[in-house]
């Protein structure tokens, strides 16, 4: 059963071929067997899976079901579920059981969908490896010696190892298209304000954005669709009407122009990886698309944006952790400022702290103009290079990630290293654009991925791409020798 | 410039933040190396530019009315604080 996309799985209930129960089941006893090794879930939510299956089961013989209704999924453990411990990957929150459930949550439970459980993921969000969790690294499917890229790191591996049909995961400078990349599946990050935020615990609030892993777009699609829509508790969702995904995933893509940024062919790209990005353009013009080489002249100088912008926002929304309210707080505190500094500097891991003092000083006193406006700034340049480019072309299309997956510890000493792997995806949140990775092959035996980059609110456009892609090629149903059984 | 101890000192101070002694010159190394990264954005030229306020640019941040929408749930979320009494959240005394 596991290796049916969601696609399948939903007609396969439909059709009666299989309960819920029966699939539910199933993928608690591969998580049982196979999650010792890649350590992707943080909490096994059994007894609420096996509660919803059998609803969504009698949902089923009542013909309520939606297509969704019966399907597992994963949630990345930064989103507040009611009831259930949301640790964010973090020692400061791992005694906090959610008294609450985020919007994307609740959209997920009125869809039927059974949650399996919370998946593992860097601290915080932030990070690229999933080695910056306080319950040890992710370790991907294909390769146990390698990461499965962050911050969504479990939430990519689940799918990787067929553990889920489905799962979510943020992306506040790559972490839902990085992972997906290095772990050979389908992952979208849709546009600033499509997806509501409410209940998701802040990182960089003019970046962070939620959003689907799948197989294949076909599954996004589905997920998205369900995901996507206005809500009035998060003050940055934008009420715009949501398109019917699935009816565009066909459309042909004759008189589409895609965009190849010739900055994403530079700055230390794989030879192996270009060549199997080469190879996706060739489908694409085999697709009926024009191919058109664009200039992103700014975007080499996304990352030093990024890091002044994020840090900063983090080291604003990370304040609230004070050990008063909730979270963990130090023992015997002598008085109130040793009470917030032990309670923070036992509860965060060294790469928040990091990026929290990053943060601190460019927005302190004296430095502000220097990095924060500079920052915004030049990120104001940034969009207006993709503005630009897309007065010309439908989306763009380039590399996900450098290189393929790095093994374990091979840069977790070195922060900036760690920094550089997330070169291509980190322009897309600071211009608030809708990205997409997809498989594209493999090279060593480890999984590439391509970058689909959309105009605003234009999810169907790369949704519809990726899915005639899927039609020409069988990346995405590539399964890990050590997970097809 | 490298990061001096006094200035790792007092950006953790500000972050609340308690650094041990031997933590310091190994975050001074990061945050400087870091800072170098970010430096790269002095290459651009932003004289006639205005600074994004958002995003997306042509929205602004939507205002709500000014009314009451949530219910009072202080025993739910005072049920996860680490210490508290009589609906107060306890904290060490601040005034002597």
């Amino acid at each position: 059963m596991h290796k049916m996309t969601l696609a399948q799985i939903s007609q396969g209930l439909a059709k009666k071929s299989f309960s819920s129960l029966e699939l539910t089941q199933h993928y608690l006893a591969r998580i049982h067997k196979l999650d010792k090794t890649f350590n992707s879930f943080i909490t096994v939510t059994e007894e609420k899976a096996l509660a919803q299956a059998k609803k969504a089961d009698l949902q089923r013989a009542n013909n309520q079901a939606g297509p969704l209704t019966g399907v597992p999924i994963a949630h990345k453990d930064l989103f507040c579920t009611q009831g259930v411990k949301t640790s964010c990957g973090s020692k400061m929150l791992d005694n906090f059981i959610a008294p609450y459930s985020a919007t994307l949550v609740l959209q997920m439970e009125a869809a039927g969908m059974v949650m399996l459980g919370k998946v593992n993921m860097d601290e915080f969000a932030m990070g690229s490896s999933n080695e910056n969790s306080f319950y040890g690294p992710v370790r991907n499917p294909w390769d146990n010696q390698r990461v499965p890229g962050g911050s969504s790191g479990g939430s990519a591996a689940v799918i990787a190892a067929r553990l889920a049909p489905a799962s979510t995961g943020t992306d506040t400078g790559g972490s839902i298209r990085q992972p997906a990349a290095l772990c050979g599946i389908t992952g979208l990050k849709p546009t600033y304000g499509r997806v509501s935020r409410y209940g998701m615990v802040a990182f960089a609030s003019s970046l962070d954005q939620a959003g689907p892993f799948a197989q294949s777009a076909q599954d996004c699609a589905l997920l998205l669709q369900a995901m996507a829509g206005f809500d009035a508790k998060d003050s940055t969702s934008v009420n715009i009407a949501v398109p019917d995904y699935a009816a565009q995933l066909n459309q042909p893509l004759t008189g589409k122009t895609i965009g190849i940024p010739k900055e994403y062919f530079e700055q230390g790209l794989d030879k192996a990886v270009e060549s199997r990005v080469q190879a996706a353009i060739e489908i694409f013009k085999k697709c009926g698309a024009q191919i058109k080489e664009v200039s992103l002249p700014s975007s080499p100088l996304s990352i030093g944006v990024y890091y002044v912008v994020a840090s900063a926002e983090c080291s604003s929304n990370l304040s609230r952790f004070d050990g008063v309210r909730y979270g963990h707080r130090c023992d015997n505190p002598r008085d109130l400022e040793d009470l917030y500094k032990r309670s923070r500097s036992e509860g965060f891991g060294d790469e928040v702290k990091r990026r929290i003092m990053v943060g601190t000083h460019v927005l302190s006193t004296g430095y502000y103009d220097a990095y924060y406006l500079k920052a915004q700034k030049v990120r104001k340049l940034i969009c207006e290079d993709f503005k630009r480019v897309f007065t010309e072309v439908d989306f763009l299309l380039g590399p996900t990630t450098p290189t393929p997956a790095f093994k374990i510890g091979e840069k977790s000493s070195d922060p900036v290293s760690m920094y550089l792997s997330d070169i291509y995806t980190i322009a897309t949140n600071l211009a608030g654009l809708p990205g997409m990775s997809i498989p594209a092959g493999f090279v060593d035996g480890l999984p590439v991925g391509i970058q689909l980059t959309g105009k605003h609110f234009d999810e169907s456009t790369l949704l519809n791409a990726a899915h005639l892609y899927q039609q020409e090629t069988d990346w995405h149903q590539q399964i890990p020798a050590s997970c097809k059984e | 410039m490298p990061l001096q101890r006094h200035e790792v000192e007092k950006i953790a101070h500000l972050a609340r933040l308690s650094l041990a002694e031997q933590e310091i010159p190994f975050y001074a190394s990061n945050l400087s190396n870091i800072l170098k990264l970010v430096a790269e954005i002095n290459k651009a030229e932003t004289d006639h530019i205005l600074p994004l306020a958002h995003p997306l640019e042509d929205l602004t941040q939507r205002l709500r009315e000014d009314k009451v929408t949530e219910v009072d749930q202080r025993e739910l979320f005072q049920s996860i604080a680490p210490l508290t009494e009589a609906g107060l959240y306890l904290v060490p005394k601040v005034i002597e």
